[in-house]
């Protein structure tokens, strides 16, 4: 019933739309009737071009998500722990950190050339931020009476990461993945529509550009839905993950 | 704090009407101070420390035997926090020394214990009971073979042992305590340190876990350091209690506990010793105070 509440705005829209189109018989090379949306996404999926676009953009907004997050944990655990290399980094951090991984963009061209290597490095750059900035505040949060009862059952440095800290910022830390998750796609999908010549953004500027805003509409459709599942799994994984054990420690952003 | 104490020990009494002045209490002195022949174990010796500018403890002496039960006292902002950090070697002093069987504590010590006040925070709580009893025994290596069967022994020791498998979120405050009460004692403690441990728990779990803690020490001969706020809990449990005055924190008098063991909730008391030992105490924290 909710779901049916929630449906009824856009699909009066999306009739609205397609009955203005078709009464208005609108030749547009900027517009196409929600019919015409989907044979246009029917047909990009029946020759290939979604399954291997969406691999492009996937490939590189993973790959890239992994190494900035991947990246930002182990920094965040080191100046959580070593606070004399938290304030010798701070300074870099906090210039380095407002710049936008698109302004990038020219330098990462110029440097690495077109191609995986560039998008990749500027999705890490993007998603090494939140990461390391929520993943510090997490351990830096982490209760004192816990980092006490370390030392006094004298746990070691690898037990105390292992078996206080990381279930202890856990949440918090996937919290700040989710977040890196979604600016690893916005920033794969800008590159590709700003540049480089690969995936679902380089499809849509093509589109775009070739007058098929069919097209065009579908890839945008097909990005949303994208980012809408890579999110609802990792919710879904979150719940399954920290439900049971750590109701008190599911942190929302 | 002082009207909270004076409220609660006059109802032990049918008729709070015949209890005696504070004149004939302080008169009926028991032959004290009953000679000690244990040898100290931990020793302050002119310890001075400072958070800040704020002094917080001056020039502490103090001596603990083996296997002594000792209560700090003292309101608010008296180290005694402080000195319990220092004992378990979470604390260096800035100035004296602490030691530990005749060396000086230079960091958390395989044989001493810590205790925490605060049970929701002292417990991991993605794991369960018995979870959280086994990191004391992974943090000294047991193996992994060996480690069940002392997890249920410990728990079970401590009355948690159909409760191995509960998460802390799901047990009660006294039951998060007895957890790591657990934890403590899988330690194989000699010095157990004890932070409030009972102070957020409720009257009655609370003579549940004072007379648990007895028994359980009495076993194994363990020396423990006790901080409280409440008075009679003090009395109730220590062999000595230890007056501190606050701000800097100060040692401002030792009171030696000359009760039968075991204490027994209601004869204890009771007995005249405790009722003179309570108004003692109570008029030392309050002229601390003024």
């Amino acid at each position: 019933m909710k779901l049916l509440k929630g449906a009824l705005l856009p699909v009066v829209l999306l009739i609205l739309w397609e009955v203005g189109m078709r009464t208005h018989n609108v030749q547009s090379d900027s517009l196409a009737a929600p019919s015409q949306i989907v044979v246009a996404f029917w047909n990009a999926i029946l020759d290939g071009t979604i399954a291997r676009r969406t691999g492009e953009t996937l490939r590189a907004a993973l790959i890239g998500l992994a190494l900035g997050s991947g990246c930002g944990l182990i920094l965040s655990i080191v100046i959580g722990l070593v606070p004399p290399v938290a304030r010798l980094m701070q300074f870099s951090i906090e210039v380095l950190r407002p710049v936008p991984a698109v302004a990038l963009i020219p330098i990462a061209i110029l440097t690495l050339g077109f191609g995986y290597g560039m998008e990749i490095s500027l999705v890490a750059f993007a998603t090494f931020w939140p990461v390391l900035i929520y993943g510090h505040a997490a351990i830096t949060n982490i209760d004192a009476q816990l980092i006490d009862l370390s030392r006094v059952l004298r746990l070691s440095t690898t037990a105390r990461i292992t078996k206080i800290i990381l279930p202890a910022t856990l949440p918090r830390f996937f919290v700040a993945f989710r977040l890196a998750m979604a600016v690893s796609l916005i920033v794969a999908v800008t590159v590709e529509i700003a540049a480089n010549p690969l995936g679902i953004g380089n499809e849509l500027m093509t589109a775009a550009q070739s007058l098929h805003p069919d097209l065009m509409f579908a890839m945008v459709l097909w990005i949303g839905l994208i980012g809408w599942a890579l999110n609802a799994g990792l919710l879904f994984a979150q719940r399954r993950l920290f439900g049971p054990a750590g109701g008190a420690l599911t942190v929302q952003p | 704090m002082g009207v909270r104490h004076m409220g609660r020990g006059s109802t032990i009494f049918a008729d709070p009407g015949k209890l005696p002045d504070r004149e004939t209490l302080m008169n009926q002195v028991s032959p004290l101070p009953r000679t000690r022949t244990r040898s100290p174990l931990i020793a302050f010796q002119g310890v001075n420390h400072a958070f800040g500018s704020r002094p917080v403890l001056q020039d502490i002496n103090l001596t603990i035997g083996q296997s002594e039960f000792v209560c700090l006292v003292g309101p608010s902002g008296c180290g005694k926090t402080t000195l319990l950090r220092m004992v378990g070697g979470l604390l260096a002093p800035q100035s004296g020394e602490v030691t530990f069987g005749g060396a000086p504590v230079r960091g958390p010590a395989k044989e001493i214990s810590f205790m925490f006040q605060d049970y929701s925070k002292a417990l991991l709580p993605w794991r369960t009971a018995a979870g959280n009893v086994s990191l004391a025994l992974e943090a000294v290596g047991m193996p992994v073979r060996e480690r069940g069967p002392r997890i249920l022994e410990l728990l079970t020791k401590v009355g948690l042992g159909a409760h191995a498998d509960h998460y802390p979120a799901q047990l009660s405050g006294g039951m998060q305590q007895r957890v790591q009460i657990a934890r403590c004692l899988a330690q194989e403690p000699s010095v157990l340190l004890m932070d409030e441990p009972f102070g957020a728990l409720d009257a009655m779990t609370r003579q549940a876990l004072q007379d648990e803690i007895l028994r359980l020490i009495a076993v194994s001969r363990t020396t423990v350091i006790f901080v409280t706020h409440d008075l009679e809990e003090a009395i109730y449990l220590g062999d000595r209690v230890v007056a501190l005055y606050p701000n800097p924190g100060r040692v401002a008098q030792v009171f030696d506990v000359d009760l039968p063991s075991p204490r027994n909730q209601l004869t204890t008391r009771e007995h005249p010793e405790f009722l003179r030992l309570r108004r003692a105490l109570f008029d030392f924290i309050r002229e601390g105070e003024t």
